[in-house]
């Protein structure tokens, strides 16, 4: 049996989920309008920031990336940018880069129409709804998973989630791949104590470099800030909650990852360059990392917690998965998925990855994840990409 | 019915809790019967067999440690009788 899902086809090929509009600030002062746009417009999205401005070298190309690869996600039919005028990170230049998606897609500046705030939000809501109804006309297609990019996040991880939840989505994980499709695993700061078992995994040997200079340079850079990121772990929380090693908790992260061969690695927000799994440079900060994942065109993520978290993205479902029975227990809404009954009950892993699996293929075909009915939209910008650089000149000290 | 421990991988030689096991419980795995030597606390390990010190401590099929001193199999595996072989080697 071919497994499939039913999709939005894009004009540049890719599939959607969701066929959200989305309303994009290119600057924070635009913001309020862009919210006040989106809420006059069901199905449509503000992706409010507190950046746009005063963005130099590799901050603005960060910047710049991330904001158009979110309007660029396949969840999305169309794009309305409002800028203001005077900001660096200018409507223009967003727009310039989103074209490329062939998406519809407008925008305009507060500065240039005359009326101010309101004017530009009875503008926008125009603009909005016209895509809206355009949107609404799209019919849904069957498409296998080779056409699915899932992101993989931990958030608010406990002692158990490394033989619990994590495992679990490793299997769903090599699923993914083995159907022909594409998974990313974030969080570069947790892969540490593990180089050596990614680099076993990378395609080739230059892959595999690159897994262990991303980490030692990272690693070379904080120790000039005065800080051991290698001797500083397992945490004492992690130690009372029964991990010994560095390398057992980031074996217990990678879990999620499964046992597919590593293609490569990519920047924040950067798209992946093929089908398999690669692994995305960004340091572990769940919503900049879903972000990050969402703006690399991800239509889905998984997300394991264990102490539990209610975050989620505003362009990209996300599938929470948690270990811990009191978590699940007390933070029911926002948990989809029980994965505690590996404790609880004799469930094993893989009884729990057929029910997550069975989970995957519903939302892709729409169904509504705990933290869509939620309304949980949190997006927040990795600003560090010093990394690569030398983060010691970058804050100048 | 609860667990009592879980096993991630074949080649692995400690188990995790998933329940506190006290002293001198008896678990099964793979036919053996493992006589648990003193308490071991929910998410915490224990020897499935014997580790001799310098030894590898393997869970997920990996190596997550080396043992600091010869441990027993039904022993609770920690940083107390484990030290970590991916730091050693940053030394």
């Amino acid at each position: 049996m071919v497994e499939e899902f039913m999709g939005y086809l894009r004009d540049d090929g890719s599939v959607g989920i969701r066929n959200k509009i989305v309303i994009l600030p290119s600057v924070v002062c635009s913001s309020v309008v862009a919210q006040r746009i989106s809420e006059k417009v069901e199905g449509s999205v503000a992706l409010t920031h507190p950046f746009g401005c005063g963005h130099i070298g590799p901050d603005f190309e960060y910047m710049a990336r991330t904001l158009a690869g979110l309007a660029m996600n396949p969840n999305v039919y169309g794009v309305l940018i409002i800028g203001l005028g005077c900001e660096n990170l200018t409507s223009n230049i967003l727009a310039k880069r989103i074209k490329n998606s062939k998406k519809p897609l407008e925008f305009f500046d507060i500065q240039d129409i005359k009326g101010g705030t309101i004017a530009a939000i009875e503008k926008g809501i125009k603009i909005a709804r016209k895509m809206r109804n355009e949107a609404n006309e799209l019919k849904k297609e069957p498409f296998d998973f080779s056409h699915l990019i899932l992101g993989l996040e931990c958030g608010g991880s406990d002692s158990i989630s490394g033989i619990t939840a994590n495992p679990v989505v490793g299997i769903v994980s090599d699923k993914i791949v083995e159907l022909g499709g594409t998974v990313i695993l974030p969080e570069f700061t947790e892969w540490i104590g593990t180089e050596h078992l990614l680099m076993k995994r990378a395609i080739n040997e230059e892959i595999a470099n690159q897994i262990k200079e991303t980490i030692d340079s990272f690693i070379e850079s904080t120790k000039k800030l005065g800080l051991d990121f290698r001797g500083a772990q397992p945490t004492p929380g992690n130690i009372k909650g029964g991990l010994t090693t560095i390398e057992e908790k980031s074996l217990g992260t990678i879990a999620k990852a499964g046992t597919a061969p590593i293609q490569g690695i990519i920047q924040y927000s950067e798209k992946p360059k093929g089908k398999g799994l690669w692994l995305m440079v960004e340091p572990g900060l769940d919503v900049e990392s879903m972000t990050g994942l969402a703006a690399a065109g991800a239509q889905l993520i998984i997300m394991t917690t264990g102490r539990g978290t209610p975050t989620g993205n505003p362009v990209c479902p996300v599938i929470k998965i948690c270990g811990n029975p009191k978590t699940c227990d007390w933070m029911r809404c926002n948990i989809d998925i029980d994965a505690s009954e590996i404790i609880t009950k004799d469930k094993s892993l893989e009884d729990l990855a057929q029910i997550l699996w069975e989970k995957v293929k519903n939302v892709c075909n729409g169904k509504l994840t705990q933290s869509e009915i939620l309304g949980h939209n949190e997006l927040a910008i990795w600003r560090l990409p010093g990394f690569g650089l030398d983060i010691s000149k970058l804050l100048n000290i | 019915m609860r667990k009592a421990f879980i096993v991630m991988a074949q080649k692995d030689n400690v188990a995790t809790a998933l329940k506190e096991i006290h002293e001198g419980e008896e678990i099964y795995y793979n036919n053996k019967k493992i006589r648990i030597n003193r308490k071991i606390p929910f998410g915490h390990k224990f020897a499935l067999k014997e580790i001799k010190k310098g030894e590898y401590v393997i869970k997920y099929g990996e190596i997550i440690g080396i043992a600091r001193k010869d441990i027993r199999e039904g022993d609770w595996v920690h940083t107390r009788n484990v030290k970590s072989a991916y730091l050693e080697r940053y030394k």
